[in-house]
């Protein structure tokens, strides 16, 4: 309560002083202590929200070895190999913590029980038993990049991409055509039933759609729409969000800029996509934003709908490697990675507008 | 200069011709639009909803009330047609309890586990998400050197999908985790996080909160930044103390994107469950098995189907979901007027 | 105009028509233990080559798919030709018959027999409705390596469950591994223990009664066992619900000593532990009553809504026909469910420590006693198994105690079972 109570004062204050004296907290008198303690709340937070993401992205380098290493390091490491001239193969280097051969770096030719059988690199032909708890791998910096030449080659992960990318385009076009398309009638139009049509398709936004999973399956199955991409496309797209928020942009523009082009003989029509949709890209981007954000994560219902391995999405290949990976958490990591890097990068880009988008339909 | 000339043009092109596409498509169903606008005369605003509204009722009304049928009717078929008709049996069994404190007395003891558990969390996390989302969005408010930075990184986890933030905890917070490792290289005991009914729970907390925060405190932002500066400079001019001055203005003037921020926020948790679904199972035992798993697990993950008991238990869901929107819209009403 | 509307018409008419003849499409949903979707691929490519009428698609799915969609597309008349699969209860009502269709059905009623009841729903009936695709036993399989350096014997055939858990702990303990043995998060390898133990799992009338003195005998054990770290308490009590999960990865890393799943596992032990350490397979553990595994196995079943019943019929020969099964034994590492070729013995081509499991699954497949074939074959065990995993890990958990939660699984059955009619 304190916390709120110390925090929730500083906006005043900072912007009080904002208003007389804009650089007032960049440092010119010194920064107060509310400042102090922003900074480091930010920070604290920046780095509990980037910190998993980011480990995860080194760890997802590491060979299953590295990751298996305790304590986990925060750099891909892993066990050092050498070759032993006179046996064919790569054998793991340790170093000898103790005895005779103490400081030496050996490498392991086998482990029998506690014992294990070194092998000096310099001297390849004299072998020396050292218990095993008196030694310790020598580990070195390696980045496992076959961690993503494996997944990408082993689980069809390009067809999985284009169905997530066919799925994510059209359906965000189409829903960004049919939500503004009723949004301009809810609108701009008077119409009997108006009032009626805008509360039911609020009404939906309190439907879970898990609730109404067993009822959409029959219904898609009806139409033929299962096993095929359109059928993930299709009942997400008359979003009662997109409606609700291109509507309310769409009041604020004025009437009198349509009636201008009645009287030019424009079509209803080309009122809509002449004047209104360049006029409402600002909500339309949110929309999108949305839209893409929804469509790329998407995961029950495509679960549900795409059965067959040939239509599965990225999420539903990664859910499904979930199962089938759990011994190799490398490799379920760089797939995480691959799934997760497309819609970040497209953040990186445009970060600045999905947050200011979001931010102002928020209010709106 | 030299470079950005050429990236320029590929760009000049590309908007040139998506908005050649754009002006084609649309200029195709003039045509078609002009001859309705003639016919229809003001239905025409039908013919604008009408896309919209088809695929409304294919997905989402329709649905709903084959929802209401399969509540009310038994059997596992899956055909409405050929579902017998029971009447309130499965309400009665779901709601039937010796004493509906005592989940474990509950003929149903996994729907009231859920009914309880979804209600403790949605308290905890609704709560939690808008203090931090508020704290968060004051810290931002207060110009600091590199807003958008911190902005975009407590968003940044708003983007990603439930199955992959379930992963990355999950290879935190199992025994062999990041979490442990870490514990246990600072010379601390490792704990099982998901091992553990408490902790197991506020984990799903403290995840979902890490998830969606980012989205709530971008709207309190936006509602901090609209609150003109003058009103401030008059409150200074009274020397009002900072809490009497949050309090009488911030606050206030902060009243309607709260609301929303609440009412999303509410809306959400009572909804919870594919990232818990994938974290925990529902688990340990059923110390995080909400609401949504149990319908889900009732109507499509069991062997016998019961597509009514967990129709009936979502219509349950839907009419609290319901109250709590009105009683929303209530406050909305009286905080506006 | 209406020349050229009449001619696409034409043409679309014949090439719907042409279509059929030209090839029939079967699609397999296939879930892998191992490679088994593998090796059919290259089998059904061999069959392609000779039947170029026939067009086999395989789609690759996770096993919950099979167990959690596959069953809402068949009732909504989805779904695929085959499907490979072990809950048959589920999806029943849905197969195909192929009695009529298979050239010769005495072959299929002898060299399958125990399997094919399987996937019937009563004691009357008598249809073909799927080819099992190997019959799996449930089996500790150990770390050696670890017994190795405790100096701890391995248990012997007359070893009880309680000498397992004592030899795995002290195992464990001596050589500071996380803990001494896990079952997978199933009530199919809780049924094995349980029937060991005196577990009847049905009434004399025939109905199920899974809680008895024999069951809650094990139950008692097994829970007592998760509370104070004998078995691997992550495995049951860190999911909720009735999920299957695996402890795999506990042995494959040697966080465990003893292992108790499967013959299907062999295939995966084999690659993903390579060198790492010795693993062996143990002999059935015993109780008072028995000392049993329980079976089971995958089958390729056929559903009615198939278009090309007859083509369907002429894959699931070819892959039941005598060579071709032994290969694919041979290629998946697994015990045939084809009689003769128990007896004849299929010629594996594994690397000893493989070639010795397999021989001790084998010896153990002899074991299993006639209930548990009842149980595995029941179209209810599915629930049974359920209400077990998901009760008894409240019980590890201590939401609930042991008697709590036998009455609870005893209601969940009764409950699904009523549900069911």
């Amino acid at each position: 309560m304190a916390d709120a109570t110390e925090a929730s004062a500083v906006p005043a204050r900072g912007m009080s002083r904002a208003a007389i004296f804009v650089a007032a907290t960049r440092g010119r008198h010194g920064a107060d202590w509310t400042d102090w303690a922003s900074y480091v709340y930010l920070v604290f937070g920046t780095l509990l929200m980037f910190v998993p993401v980011a480990w995860l992205a080194l760890s997802s380098l590491k060979t299953q070895a590295g990751l298996d290493q305790m304590p986990p390091t925060v750099l891909p490491y892993e066990p050092a190999r050498a070759a032993l001239p006179g046996r064919p193969g790569e054998f793991p280097l340790f170093r000898v913590t103790k005895g005779d051969h103490a400081g030496q770096e050996l490498a392991e030719v086998r482990r029998i029980g506690l014992q294990a059988q070194m092998v000096d690199p310099a001297a390849p032909a004299a072998v020396i038993r050292v218990p095993v708890s008196d030694r310790e791998p020598v580990m070195r910096l390696h980045a496992a990049w076959d961690n993503y030449s494996a997944v990408v080659s082993r689980f069809d992960f390009l067809l999985y991409f284009w169905n997530s990318l066919f799925i994510t385009v059209v359906a965000t076009v189409i829903t960004l055509l049919f939500n503004a398309m009723a949004a301009f009638a809810l609108s701009k139009y008077n119409f009997r039933g108006r009032g009626t049509v805008f509360a039911l398709i609020l009404a939906t936004l309190m439907v879970p759609p898990t609730i109404i999973l067993v009822p959409n399956y029959l219904i898609a199955s009806q139409l033929g729409l299962v096993n095929s991409l359109w059928g993930v496309i299709w009942p997400g797209v008359a979003t009662p969000t997109g409606v609700f928020l291109l509507r309310q942009y769409m009041l604020t523009i004025p009437d009198e800029l349509l009636d201008a082009a009645r009287m030019d003989n424009a079509s209803e029509w080309r009122l809509f996509w002449r004047i209104m949709l360049p006029l409402s890209a600002p909500a339309l981007a949110v929309l999108a934003i949305f839209s893409v954000m929804w469509r790329w994560n998407e995961f029950l219902w495509p679960l549900v709908v795409l059965s067959r391995s040939e239509n599965f999405t990225l999420q539903l290949a990664l859910n499904s490697f979930q199962g089938e990976l759990t011994t190799s958490w490398n490799l379920l990591l760089a797939m995480t990675v691959l799934t997760l890097l497309p819609i970040t990068l497209i953040f990186l880009v445009l970060q600045r507008h999905i947050t200011q988008g979001i931010a102002s339909a928020g209010v709106k | 200069m030299a470079e950005a000339r050429p990236l320029n043009l590929v760009r000049m092109m590309a908007g040139r011709g998506l908005a050649a596409a754009y002006a084609g498509t649309m200029n195709i169903l003039e045509l078609p639009m002009r001859v309705a606008q003639r016919s229809l005369g003001p239905g025409l605003a039908w013919l604008f909803v009408g896309p919209n509204l088809i695929v409304f009722s294919l997905f989402t009304f329709l649905p709903i009330v084959l929802n209401i049928w399969y509540a009310f009717s038994g059997s596992t078929n899956l055909l409405p047609s050929q579902r017998p008709w029971v009447g309130l049996d499965n309400m009665r069994a779901l709601l039937s309890c010796q004493n509906h404190f005592d989940p474990s007395s509950c003929q149903r003891d996994l729907f009231w586990h859920g009914v309880y558990n979804t209600l403790e969390f949605v308290v905890l996390q609704v709560t939690l998400m808008v203090a931090l989302s508020l704290i968060t969005a004051l810290a931002l408010n207060k110009k600091v050197i590199g807003q958008g930075f911190f902005r975009a990184a407590f968003f940044y986890p708003v983007l990603l999908s439930p199955v992959v933030v379930a992963l990355i905890w999950k290879w935190i917070l199992q025994r062999n985790g990041v979490l442990n490792g870490v514990i246990l290289s600072a010379g601390g005991t490792p704990f099982d996080w998901l091992l553990d009914a408490r902790s197991a729970f506020s984990w799903t907390v403290f995840v979902s909160i890490w998830a969606h925060m980012g989205f709530y405190t971008l709207i309190l932002l936006a509602g901090l930044q609209a609150i003109p500066r003058d009103v401030y400079e008059a409150a200074e001019m009274d020397a009002a103390p900072p809490w009497t001055r949050f309090r009488r203005i911030t606050l206030p003037l902060l009243m309607p994107s709260f609301l929303v921020v609440v009412v999303l926020a509410l809306i959400r948790a009572v909804q919870i469950f594919d990232e818990v679904f994938v974290l925990t199972g529902g688990g340990p035992g059923t110390a995080t098995t909400y609401l949504v798993q149990f319908i889900y697990e009732t109507g499509f993950a069991q062997q016998i189907r019961e597509y009514g008991m967990a129709s009936a238990a979502s219509l349950l869901l839907a009419a609290v979901l319901m109250l709590l929107t009105l009683a929303q819209l209530r406050l909305v009403r009286r905080g506006n007027g | 105009m209406g020349m050229l509307r009449v001619a696409l018409t034409a043409i679309a008419l014949a090439a719907c028509l042409a279509a059929p003849a030209l090839a029939a499409d079967i699609r397999i949903a296939c879930y892998s233990d191992a490679n088994e979707c593998e090796v059919t691929q290259d089998l059904a490519q061999r069959f392609m080559q000779a039947n170029s009428d026939i067009r086999i698609i395989i789609d690759r799915v996770p096993f919950k798919a099979i167990q959690e969609s596959l069953p809402v597309q068949l009732a909504a008349g989805q779904g695929p030709d085959i499907a490979r699969t072990t809950d048959f209860g589920a999806i029943a009502r849905y197969f195909l018959d192929l009695r009529p269709l298979v050239k010769d059905a005495a072959y299929w009623d002898t060299n399958f027999a125990d399997t094919l009841a399987w996937m019937r729903t009563d004691p009357n009936d008598k249809g073909i409705y799927g080819l099992p695709t190997q019959l799996t036993v449930t089996a500790p399989i150990v770390n050696a390596t670890l017994f190795e350096q405790a100096g701890v014997p391995l248990p012997d055939t007359k070893a009880t469950w309680d000498d397992w858990a004592a030899a795995a702990d002290k195992v464990a303990k001596a050589t500071k591994t996380q803990a001494g043995m896990a079952l997978d998060r199933s009530g199919h390898r809780f049924a094995a223990g349980a029937i060991s133990y005196g577990a009847k799992y049905f009434a004399a009338d025939g109905t199920p009664a899974p809680i008895d003195d024999g069951f809650r005998a094990f139950a008692d054990r097994f829970v007592n066992w998760n509370k104070t770290g004998v078995v691997e308490r992550e495995v049951w009590a860190a999911t909720g619900g009735g999920s299957y999960r695996d402890a795999f990865e506990d042995f494959a890393n040697a966080r465990i000593v003893v292992y108790y799943s499967g013959s299907w596992q062999l295939a995966r032990l084999q690659n993903s532990i390579g060198d790492g350490f010795d693993w062996k397979i143990g002999a059935e553990p015993c109780g008072p009553a028995a000392c049993t595994g329980m079976p089971g196995g995958a089958a390729f079943v056929a559903f009615k809504t198939t278009k090309s019943p007859k083509e369907v019929a002429r894959f699931l020969d070819y892959l039941a026909s005598e060579p071709v099964y032994a290969e694919m034994m041979a290629k998946t590492a697994n015990i045939p469910a084809h009689a003769g070729l128990q007896k004849s013995g299929v010629q594996y081509d594994l690397p000893p420590a493989a070639k010795e499991a397999m021989a001790q699954f084998t010896h153990d497949a002899g074991q299993i006693v006639p209930l548990a074939y009842r149980l595995q074959g029941y179209i209810y065990s599915r629930p049974i198994f359920t209400a077990t995993v998901a009760r008894l890990s409240q019980a590890i958990v201590g939401e609930l105690t042991l008697d709590q939660a036998l009455a609870r699984i005893q209601d969940d059955v009764k409950t699904a079972v009523a549900a069911a009619k």
